[in-house]
């Protein structure tokens, strides 16, 4: 009898420190930035007072951000998702013994800490770098053109960043379809394109929404690729809070930002989850 | 016209893996560069200069070895929590396990600078001063999760009836958990901890709020690019990449070489 209960409790045990510790380092804080964020005072004497103000003070100064901000992450997206399915196809499907080589390359860019990778495409982005001077010859772009400082490279910057993350899901799931559904298909005469949009599409799906959300939320929090790539001109809600933690030190308005944003994530990908369906995401949960 | 429709998306690809592969490209390379002034961003000359010196600026060495100390000690303790919980989730049923299961996703999708400000958030209202401590429990945090996600997926295949077989011999619980179940675990964990290391290491939105005047190389990084960054980052990132890939590579064919002794067993049917 005692067994069992000591049997009962060993999840709870296996469990206990990692969870306590994502409690005490992630739940909790997310708490005291909601506390903080309805402070108001001066440094060294903020007090909690309720002050729902940060919060409509917040979106109105930094509205343009917001909306910049999703602009940015949502082109991002989409490019990103254009350039890796085809990608995650062609490993999948064609890649044959070079499948693994394939996946390596996709990854390895992670291997290099990522303000590096950032700074390489400064320098690649550059004004008297090599794509400005093609795109100037070719009469793409003026003169005095220049890439870096725009929002062309700050939202190409955000692509390659974050591509490894679409790739990934959707290498995962196209790798999962039992190419005898493929066949199937062609053999019930349907043509190789028809084949495609509806039986190979239709069932990396799940790969699509994981990695699109997975690509989304981080180039929606970055601001590592506006502080090197562009200007304040293109400066996104996280270069907004990076500055007011750490350099202004107005820490309610920092955390009734940071809060907005995350609270605007989570809507964004409430809504698309809703309109995409919600498999995708716990497949991966209830698969055991 | 057959050949390129056939083959077009293998060219594609190769077009796509090359971009995605440039910028590794261009910093090998500008590690050679000879920069006439501060900022290292036009090709102007090769020399060695940079690689003969790589160990030559005390703050970048300081910044790699404060890098190295916390990816060691937050790799060791996020990879124990983190197996522990894969443990508990894919052996047991219990209840609670689907707020479990949620606890561990959320973070994964939480973008980093939320987490990187709420815990600076709460070391600002406790007064706790910023330092390795405070970035040994960010960096252990923000791991955890994806050490679950790799252990569980090596565990779901995992064949429980050795672990019977074990205890039907007389093993105790922890007998068998040292000499069945972790062997048979051991390539998951060590993917884990290899990933939790290279997060660790490579870890700059969370580390930047949370790190006071603790600097770690990606923090390094940034400070110095107002003033321009010493080519010698470009060799020592280059360094770190050739050694991250090599004991990723060297990992992946270990756990090929234990898979194929493995396999031995008979087949079934």
């Amino acid at each position: 009898m005692r067994d069992t209960v000591r049997h009962r409790l060993i999840p709870y045990f296996l469990l206990g420190p990692g969870l306590i510790w994502l409690i005490l380092f992630f739940v909790i804080p997310l708490g005291y930035m909601g506390e903080l964020s309805l402070r108001s005072g001066t440094l060294g004497n903020f007090v909690f007072d309720w002050n729902f103000e940060n919060y409509t003070d917040s979106l109105s100064r930094f509205d343009s951000q917001f909306v910049r901000t999703f602009i940015y992450a949502g082109v991002a997206t989409i490019i990103a998702l254009l350039i890796a399915y085809p990608l995650a196809y062609a490993i999948a499907f064609r890649g044959g013994r070079w499948k693994n080589a394939l996946l390596l390359a996709v990854v390895v860019p992670f291997f290099t800490t990522y303000l590096i990778r950032t700074i390489a495409w400064q320098t690649i982005l550059g004004d008297s770098g090599f794509v400005v001077d093609t795109l100037k010859t070719l009469s793409l772009l003026g003169d005095d053109g220049r890439l870096l400082a725009t929002p062309t490279a700050v939202i190409a910057g955000l692509t390659y960043n974050f591509l490894p993350f679409m790739i990934l899901p959707i290498y995962a799931s196209l790798e999962r379809i039992d190419v005898r559904l493929i066949e199937a298909a062609k053999d019930l005469y349907s043509s190789t394109r028809q084949a495609f949009w509806r039986v190979t599409l239709p069932l990396s799906a799940p790969g699509v929404v994981a990695g699109t959300l997975l690509t989304f939320i981080p180039a929606a929090g970055d601001y590592v690729n506006a502080f090197y790539l562009g200007s304040t001109n293109q400066a996104m809600i996280g270069n907004r809070i990076q500055a007011l933690y750490l350099s202004e030190r107005a820490y309610p308005t920092a955390a009734a930002l940071s809060f907005t944003m995350m609270v605007a994530i989570l809507i964004v990908v409430f809504i698309y989850i809703r309109f995409a369906g919600s498999e995708a995401l716990m497949g991966e949960e209830d698969e055991r | 016209m057959r050949w390129l429709r056939h083959n077009g998306i293998l060219i594609y690809a190769g077009i796509a893996i090359a971009y995605m592969l440039l910028p590794l490209f261009v910093i090998a390379v500008f590690s050679f560069n000879d920069p006439a002034g501060k900022f290292n961003f036009t090709w102007e000359g090769f020399t060695l200069v940079h690689w003969e010196n790589v160990f030559s600026l005390p703050d970048l060495n300081e910044a790699m070895a404060h890098s190295l100390q916390l990816a060691a000690f937050s790799t060791v303790l996020a990879t124990v929590l983190g197996t522990l919980i894969a443990l508990a989730l894919v052996r047991y049923e219990f209840f609670g396990r689907r707020p479990a299961n949620f606890l561990i996703v959320i973070p994964m999708a939480t973008p980093e600078i939320v987490i990187g400000a709420a815990l600076l958030s709460m070391f600002l209202i406790y007064g706790i001063d910023l330092g390795f401590t405070t970035l040994l429990i960010a960096h252990v945090m923000f791991s955890i999760s994806f050490v679950v996600v790799v252990v569980r997926s090596r565990l779901i295949g995992f064949d429980r009836s050795l672990e019977e077989a074990a205890r039907d011999l007389g093993a105790g619980p922890f007998e068998t958990f040292r000499l069945v179940t972790l062997p048979l675990i051991a390539p998951g964990v060590v993917s884990a901890a290899l990933l939790a290391f290279a997060l660790s290491i490579d870890d700059f939105v969370i580390s930047n709020f949370n790190a006071g005047d603790y600097v770690t190389f990606p923090l390094f990084i940034f400070g110095a690019s107002q003033r321009g960054i010493p080519v010698e980052v470009y060799s020592m990132a280059t360094i770190l990449f050739i050694v991250t890939v090599a004991a990723m590579i060297l990992t992946v064919w270990q756990q090929r070489r234990a898979e194929r002794m493995a396999s031995v067993r008979p087949e079934p049917g």
